[in-house]
C-alpha cells in the first residue's frame, strides 16, 4: 500500500524529474567530467585530474576575465537597483502618464542583445555617436568609449543598465503594490513626513524585494556575454573580456573543451555562492520577522 | 453642551458624480462615545475618513474642541485612529509602533517611554512590547493598535469596525474591554460599525447612517424603541422588525389598524398626525406572541431556539412573513399552524414616505 502510494507520487513528479535530470543535472555532471579531461571539440581526449583548474589559476587571460566580470557586475548592480527603485517609486500610481512611462521603461527589456548593442554602438561611437556629439556641443573632445581600456567596462555597464532596467523596476513596483494603503494612512495620522515615510515604512517593506533584485542581477550579470561579444569582442586588449566570453572563446574558437568547462565550473561556483547568500539572508530575515 | 466635542457642519462628499454624503451635521458631547451605524456603502466609513483627514470633504466644516480641523493634515488634528485591519508597521516592534507617532511629533524620549509603559499596563500588553506584529495573535494586534492610538492622548478616537476582524468569543470580550477602556480616556470616541449589537452596547448615542444621510441620532434605546423611519426600524434590532401593510380603521381615539387578513389591532399612535395614503405597521418580535386565543392565524416556517426564548418565523395566510416570540421551552415545530397575539400598544406606524409614528407617551 505504502509502496504504491509513493510510486504514484513519483509518477506525478516524473515528467519534471526527467526534464530536470536531462536538461540540468546531466549537463552539470557532464560539465564536471569534461573539466577533468583534456578534451577537443572533435572527439578524443583523456583524464587529467585537476590540471585544467591549476592551469586556469595561473592563466592571466582568465584572471583578467574574472576581474572584468566582477568589475562590470559592480558597475551594473548598485546603479541598476537604485535607478529601478527610483523609477518604481515615481511610477507607482494609477495615472495614465505613469502607465505610459512604465511601458516605455520596460520596453528596452524586450529587445534582443543584438539590437541593444547596435543601438548603443550608434550612441557611443566617438565620431558620430549621440554622446560624442553631445560632448562636442559642450566643447569637450568626444570620448573613445569602445576603444579605451578604461572606458569600455563603464560603456558596457551603461548599455546593460539601459537594457535590463525593466525587470527590477517591475519587481519593485510589485513590492510597492503589496504595501497596504492603510499603512500610509496610519503614517499620515502619525505625522510622518514624506521622507520619514519613505525611510521607515516603504524601504523596510521593500527589503526582501531589494535583496531579490540584487541577487538576481548579480547572478545574471556574472554571466554577461552578448554585450561584450558584440560591442567590443572583448577588446581592446581583453579589457572587456568577461568570464563567459572567455569560456566561449576557449571552447568554440580554440576548441579546448576541457579547459573551457573548468572555467565554467568556477563561474558556476561563484553564482552558487551568491545564491546561497541570498537563501541564507532571506531565511534569517523571515525568522526574525515571524 | 457639545462645544468641546466634535462638530460636523453640512459635510458633503461625492466621488465623481456619485454622491456619498449629502449634508451631514452632528454635534457630540465632550466625552461621548458615538457609533456610526449603517449598512456597507452607506457612507459611514467615508465620514470617519473625512474626520480623520484621509479624505477631504467637498464642502462643510469639521470642528474639534472649537477649532476647525478640516483644513489641517491628518497628523495635526488631534485625532487617533484604530484601523479595521490594524495597519501596524510590520517591521517595527510593538514599542516602536507605539512610539512612531510620538517621535514624529518630537515628544521627548523619556515622555514617550512613560506613555508607552502606561498604555501597555492598561492594555496588558507589557510582555509583547519587543515583539513584531507578525508574532502576535489577532486580539493582541487589536490591543497594540488601540495602544498606538492611546499614547497620542488624542482629543478624538476613531475606531473603524474595531471588532470585525476578531472571532466571536474574542469579539465579546473586546467589546467589554472597549467599554471599560472608554471610561479611562478623556476623549470623544467615534466607532464605525455595521453591527447594531456593538452600537447598542457601546455607544452613548448612535448615529444611524444610510443612503448618504443621517437617518437618526439618539441614545441606543431611543433608536430602538422610537426609530425615526422605516429604515432605522428595520436596521436596528435583531431579528428585524416585522412590517406589514395596514389600513386605518375610521373612528376616534388612537389609530386602529386593519391587517391584510382582516384582523384589527388597536395601537396607541395618535390618529391626528397620520398622513393620508397607504400605511404600514411594524412590531418587534417581543410584541408578537404565540397564543392559543390569538386573532391572527399563521404557519411556522422556521423555529430558532435561543435558550431563554424561542423565535418563531411565520407566514400569514397571504404569504407575508412575521416574526414572533415564544417561551424558551416551546414545543413548536416547522409547519405547525399557530395563532398569534399582537401587543398593539407597542406597534409603530409608517407613512408612505417611511416616516415613523409611535405610541404617544401620554396615553
Amino acid at each position: 500500500m505504502r509502496d504504491r502510494r509513493s510510486l504514484s507520487g513519483f509518477a506525478f513528479v516524473a515528467p519534471f524529474l526527467l526534464l530536470y535530470g536531462f536538461l540540468q543535472l546531466y549537463p552539470l555532471l557532464r560539465g564536471i567530467i569534461i573539466s577533468l579531461r583534456r578534451e577537443d571539440l572533435f572527439g578524443g581526449g583523456h583524464f587529467i585530474g585537476l590540471a585544467n583548474y591549476t592551469e586556469l589559476l595561473g592563466d592571466p587571460v582568465f584572471g583578467q576575465a574574472v576581474l572584468n566580470t566582477l568589475l562590470v557586475t559592480l558597475m551594473i548592480v548598485p546603479p541598476l537597483t537604485i535607478i529601478a527603485l527610483l523609477l518604481a517609486l515615481a511610477l507607482n500610481n494609477a495615472t495614465r502618464s505613469s502607465a505610459i512611462f512604465r511601458g516605455l521603461f520596460f520596453s528596452s527589456s524586450v529587445l534582443s542583445v543584438t539590437i541593444v548593442t547596435l543601438i548603443w554602438r550608434f550612441v557611443l561611437t566617438p565620431d558620430a555617436g549621440l554622446v560624442g556629439e553631445a560632448l562636442k556641443a559642450a566643447g569637450h573632445a568626444p570620448l573613445p568609449f569602445l576603444s579605451d581600456a578604461h572606458l569600455v567596462l563603464p560603456a558596457i555597464a551603461i548599455t546593460t543598465i539601459w537594457w535590463s532596467i525593466g525587470l527590477p523596476m517591475i519587481l519593485f513596483l510589485a513590492g510597492l503594490q503589496q504595501i497596504p494603503a492603510d499603512m500610509y494612512e496610519a503614517a499620515a495620522l502619525d505625522r510622518s513626513s514624506r521622507w520619514t515615510t519613505l525611510w521607515k515604512i516603504t524601504l523596510p517593506a521593500l527589503r526582501r524585494t531589494t535583496l531579490l533584485v540584487v541577487m538576481l542581477q548579480t547572478a545574471g550579470q556574472l554571466q554577461l556575454f552578448g554585450q561584450s561579444q558584440l560591442l567590443t569582442a572583448g577588446g581592446p586588449g581583453g579589457a572587456s573580456r568577461t568570464m563567459v566570453l572567455f569560456i566561449y572563446e576557449t571552447a568554440f574558437v580554440r576548441w579546448q573543451l576541457g579547459y573551457a568547462a573548468a572555467g565554467a565550473e568556477i563561474l558556476f561556483v561563484m553564482i552558487l555562492m551568491v545564491t546561497l547568500i541570498q537563501y541564507v539572508t532571506i531565511n534569517r530575515d523571515s525568522e526574525g520577522a515571524r | 453642551m457639545g462645544l468641546a466635542g466634535l462638530i460636523l457642519r453640512d459635510v458633503r462628499k461625492a466621488f465623481g458624480t456619485t454622491p456619498i454624503l449629502d449634508g451631514v451635521s452632528l454635534e457630540t458631547g465632550e466625552r461621548e462615545f458615538i457609533a456610526f451605524l449603517g449598512p456597507s456603502g452607506s457612507g459611514k466609513s467615508t465620514l470617519l475618513r473625512i474626520i480623520a483627514g484621509l479624505e477631504t470633504a467637498d464642502s462643510g466644516q469639521v470642528l474639534l474642541d472649537c477649532e476647525r480641523i478640516d483644513n489641517r493634515p491628518p497628523g495635526e488634528r488631534g485625532v487617533a485612529m484604530v484601523f479595521q485591519a490594524y495597519a501596524l508597521y510590520p517591521h517595527m516592534s510593538v514599542r516602536d509602533n507605539m512610539a512612531f507617532g510620538l517621535r514624529n511629533a518630537r515628544v521627548p524620549e523619556s515622555d514617550i517611554a512613560e506613555r508607552i509603559a502606561d498604555a501597555a499596563r492598561i492594555l496588558e500588553i507589557e510582555p509583547l512590547l519587543d515583539r513584531k506584529p507578525a508574532q502576535l495573535s489577532g486580539g493582541q494586534r487589536q490591543r497594540v493598535a488601540i495602544g498606538r492610538a492611546i499614547v497620542k492622548s488624542p482629543k478624538l478616537f476613531l475606531l473603524d469596525e474595531p471588532l470585525s476582524n476578531l472571532d466571536a468569543a474574542l469579539r465579546l470580550r473586546t467589546r467589554v474591554e472597549l467599554a471599560q477602556l472608554r471610561q479611562r480616556v478623556e476623549a470623544v470616541v467615534i466607532m464605525v460599525t455595521h453591527d447594531q449589537a456593538e452600537a447598542m452596547t457601546l455607544a452613548d448615542r448612535i448615529v444611524v447612517i444610510n443612503d448618504r444621510c443621517v437617518q437618526q441620532v439618539g441614545a441606543p434605546m431611543e433608536v430602538y424603541s422610537r426609530p425615526a423611519n422605516r429604515f432605522v426600524a428595520r436596521f436596528v434590532g435583531s431579528p428585524a422588525m416585522t412590517i406589514l401593510a395596514a389600513e386605518l380603521v375610521p373612528g376616534d381615539g388612537p389609530a386602529k389598524i386593519k391587517l391584510g387578513d382582516g384582523s384589527e389591532i388597536a395601537t396607541r399612535v395618535a390618529r391626528d398626525g397620520l398622513p393620508s395614503g397607504e400605511l404600514e405597521i411594524g412590531f418587534r418580535p417581543e410584541s408578537v406572541h404565540v397564543a392559543a386565543d390569538g386573532p391572527i392565524k399563521a404557519t411556522i416556517i422556521l423555529v430558532e431556539r435561543l435558550g431563554e426564548r424561542t423565535l418563531v418565523y411565520c407566514q400569514l395566510a397571504d404569504g407575508t412573513p412575521i416574526t414572533a416570540e415564544d417561551g424558551g421551552m416551546s414545543a413548536l415545530a416547522i409547519g405547525d399552524k399557530v395563532s398569534l397575539a399582537i401587543d398593539g400598544t407597542r406597534a409603530h406606524l409608517f407613512g408612505p414616505d417611511g416616516t415613523a409614528f409611535h405610541a404617544s407617551a401620554s396615553i
